[in-house]
């Protein structure tokens, strides 16, 4: 498993471009069990938990023939189990070395037995293993195997070693497929279809207004629409087969199957350009529940229906089969809305109108009243461009709501910034005193971060591993973009994005805001 | 009294009035090796083996009274025997062996049981108290023998002198870096060192020993002669602005603390695990073969290992120092370009 730690090792500390050198690396050299079991755990398809933690670690210590409390300092010093197990065994008389998918073979072989077997087998392996093999085995004993590689660098280090285009390798991936079932071959290079089929375009992204909105001149050149919260993305319907891309190149087809019914609405040689929300009861919901459903690993019928997702379409890139970005956006919209709405899960994004720039301001300003983060303001001359070019497309956001909190607690950073705090929580008053709201990273001044380093040192009430609990005293504002319900939180409520505005030294802890003040907002939610 | 004390200023014989590593100025002072935190400036009198004197006459200067010895040559001072013994930790390193009146007491000062080709080889050393260092004093801390880590060194050179890289390793300036040095694969490229490792190299060599050549990297040799190349440098360099001149380069730290993934990898691009100290299995044989009924534990995990020899059987106790073993910098400082 040599080559495998070696990579393992290369990808827990490069960049992008070194981390996909390194997979093109691998994969040059690997056969082809072991190519495939790789590209399973980079994909989050480990197998099994075989044993746990604690029962690898007692293991461990009858092998090493060291006392509980032994391990546990030892534990204390490197951080990790599967490490501490690793460091801790004797070193082995002799090292062999075994592939990757000999090991996992074992490991899916072990799952079946009896205890007193496992563990046979496991102190046999330990006995022939290098330290960092151990600790592989030992990440893959208790399931906690975990790769930081995203999507896209595999796909790219695939793409570089098969020839295959970026686009067929990720839609191919994106199919059922299981290591124990499938072979190389299968999976990547005997896929039906062709790259051009699913390809999206390259996203045109707006940019932040920072002028007033009058000096963009004429109001009749523009067309304003909301702004939504959600996940941008392109629906693309070829051939047949619909696609759905999120503008960080993901594909996301599979995670939305209700978009599926578009297939028999939705004209073939269409893309659209487009938002995708979560949304109930004709609102949206926050982005937060869109995410927790797409973290899934299965959509099930449940996830579908407790969060029902729409796509918001206000852009037509390609129609009947033409690309007509360089058409100008009037252009294309009426040709867009010819053919969306289009069944209940598309709906077309609507113009706010607005006869003055004034009118405009308003509209922006009750954009929580819709649950959308502003307004986005597009040139009706223009063509779709690509990448984030100023000057055709804006985005208008809602100013921040604010509130006072008092700071309560304070976690200590890791590593370089282990001498610093890096995260702060601040707390609103409730019924039964203060309740934490929002959790925020240390945006202040040097001399501000020193003075209350020192302060909150000397005024510290308990101490929690890294984190210290302080005694509420000091006043911050706090901005946000909105709040939401929860019910994974004390408060009730989250908010998103939350920032420090500043130091309010002027306010005591009890002049902060209370929970009830900031519940208030939610009826615009 | 006992023969040996713990005293704010370091290790004392009351008997004889010597201390030994002491770390304030004393009247005489014993030292186990050239380390700045065991060679402390200010002593009026210091002993030393003959191998270990040439780098603290270096670093002291003419100054103080710089005598030397021969491994296992006595000197008695009002009655108290005392010798030097082979400690493996760099060249010239010592353990103290301390008799009176039939009683023996080894303070091993820092140690390391595998032979590194380098440094006079450990040996153990009999005695009734035993003051051992337990700096890597865990059972996470179990080395790899040398020529394996050094062929993992020599590898990377070899992959990054492929890619046009300079490496840049960082190792301790007095030991490690003579050691790596010595077991380069000099077939790769060219070697060159930090102003403050060629210094000591410049003092080793006077007394004997031999190295590969490995220039100071300067500003005009490295114009012209560094892709492909290894340099050796103290790890404060990689710090400094002395790192700047270097164009492409991958880094490399050789240190005992790069057995943990959590240590490992804190800005440079490979950890190789690599120490001057005794490992937990160097520690335990260490311990045993002494055949000491009492042991003292000094910097490091001393209460965990102090615990462990307990439970084997061993009496021990821990007391605290102002050593610092092994650690990611060194204390010296003298980063020179």
């Amino acid at each position: 498993m040599k080559d495998f730690s070696q990579l393992f090792s290369r990808l827990e500390t490069s960049e992008s471009l070194e981390k996909v050198a390194a997979l093109e690396k691998y994969f040059a050299g690997a056969d082809e069990r072991n190519k495939l079991w790789t590209i399973a755990l980079l994909s989050n398809q480990r197998p099994r938990r075989v044993v746990t933690t604690a029962t690898l670690q007692r293991w461990a210590r009858e092998y090493a023939q060291l006392p509980v409390w032994l391990f546990e300092e030892s534990h204390r010093v490197v951080g990790d189990i599967a490490e501490t197990i690793a460091l801790i065994l004797p070193s082995p008389s002799e090292i062999r070395d075994f592939p990757l998918s000999y090991w996992i073979e074992i490991v899916l072989n072990l799952g079946e037995k009896e205890e007193a077997k496992q563990k046979e087998a496991i102190f046999n392996a330990w006995s022939e293993m290098s330290k960092e093999d151990r600790f592989l085995l030992n990440k893959l004993l208790t399931g906690g195997l975990r790769l930081g590689v995203s999507q896209k660098v595999l796909v790219n280090a695939l793409a570089r070693h098969t020839g295959l285009d970026d686009n067929l390798i990720a839609h191919r991936l994106m199919r059922e497929w299981s290591p124990v079932e499938h072979t190389f071959q299968d999976l990547l290079l005997d896929g039906e279809g062709d790259a051009s089929r699913s390809r999206p375009y390259p996203f045109f992204l707006a940019s932040p207004l920072e002028i007033e909105p009058h000096l963009l001149g004429e109001i009749a050149d523009w067309q304003v629409e909301r702004l939504w919260d959600g996940i941008r993305a392109q629906l693309i319907v070829r051939q047949g087969e619909l696609f759905v891309w999120s503008n960080s190149e993901e594909l996301l087809t599979h995670k939305f199957p209700e978009f599926n019914t578009l297939l028999g609405t939705l004209p073939d040689g269409t893309v659209l350009d487009g938002e995708i929300l979560a949304f109930r009861d004709s609102l949206p919901l926050p982005l937060q529940d869109l995410q927790t459903r797409i973290g899934r690993k299965n959509v099930t019928r449940k996830s579908m229906q407790e969060i029902p997702v729409i796509f918001i379409a206000f852009d037509l890139l390609e129609s009947q089969g033409k690309d007509i970005r360089s058409r100008p956006l009037v252009e294309r919209r009426e040709l867009l809305e010819k053919i969306a709405p289009a069944g209940s899960v598309l709906h077309l994004s609507e113009r706010v109108e607005a006869g003055s720039w004034a009118e405009v301001r308003e509209n922006r300003d009750k954009a929580r009243e819709y649950a959308s983060k502003g307004l986005v303001i597009r040139r009706r001359s223009a063509p779709y461009r690509s990448g984030r070019k100023r000057g055709d497309w804006w985005e208008y956001k809602v100013a921040p709501l604010t509130i006072d909190a008092v700071l309560l607690y304070v976690q200590r950073g890791e590593g370089q910034e282990a001498g610093s705090f890096v995260e702060f929580t601040f707390a609103v008053w409730g019924d039964e005193g203060l309740v934490p709201i929002a959790k925020t990273e240390v945006d202040l001044t040097e001399p501000e971060k020193n003075e209350l380093t020192a302060w909150a040192k000397n005024n510290t009430l308990e101490r929690f591993g890294p984190v210290r609990s302080l005694k509420p005293e000091h006043v911050f504002e706090i901005a946000f973009e909105s709040i939401a319900p929860s019910t994974r939180h004390k408060s009730g409520i989250t908010l998103r994005n939350p920032r420090i505005v500043r130091w309010r030294r002027e306010k005591k802890a009890e002049e902060a805001d209370t929970l009830e003040r900031l519940k208030a907002f939610l009826v615009f939610n | 009294m006992a023969l040996l004390e713990f005293t704010p200023n370091g290790i004392y014989c009351p008997q004889a009035d010597v201390y030994i590593d002491p770390w304030k100025p004393v009247k005489r002072a014993l030292i186990t090796h050239g380390h700045a935190d065991h060679a402390r400036w200010g002593s009026k009198y210091y002993l030393c083996t003959h191998q270990a004197k040439p780098v603290i006459q270096y670093r002291l200067g003419n100054g103080p009274r710089i005598e030397s010895v021969s491994y296992g040559e006595a000197r008695t001072i009002n009655g108290v025997k005392i010798s030097f013994h082979p400690a493996g930790h760099i060249v010239g390193s010592a353990q103290i062996r301390v008799e009176h009146q039939g009683e023996v007491w080894v303070v091993s000062g820092d140690y390391k049981t595998e032979n590194d080709g380098i440094s006079t080889p450990f040996e153990p050393v009999k005695c009734n108290v035993f003051i051992t260092e337990s700096t890597f004093g865990l059972p996470v801390f179990r080395w790899q023998p040398q020529r394996e880590v050094m062929q993992e060194i020599n590898d990377w050179w070899r992959e990054n002198a492929a890619e046009g890289k300079v490496s840049i390793i960082m190792a301790y300036a007095l030991g490690k870096a003579q050691r790596i040095l010595r077991y380069l694969d000099t077939n790769i490229g060219k070697v060159f060192t930090h102003g403050s490792v060629e210094s000591v190299n410049k003092v080793l060599q006077s007394q004997g020993l031999i190295l590969p050549p490995a220039p100071k990297a300067s500003v005009d040799n490295m114009r012209n002669a560094m892709e492909g190349s290894l340099v050796i440098a103290p790890p404060q360099a990689l710090r400094s602005t002395w790192v700047r001149r270097f164009k492409d380069y991958s880094t490399g730290m050789a240190s005992g603390w790069m057995a943990m993934r959590n240590t490992n990898r804190r800005g440079y691009d490979r950890g190789f695990v690599l120490s001057d100290h005794a490992d937990w299995d160097g520690l335990n044989e260490a311990v045993l073969a002494t055949g000491a009924e009492k042991v003292f534990v000094t910097h490091g995990y001393t209460s965990q290992f102090a615990q462990w020899l307990n439970e084997q059987g061993i009496w021990a106790a821990e007391i605290g120092t102002e050593f610092h073993g092994e650690q990611l910098e060194e204390e010296d400082g003298e980063v020179e370009e």
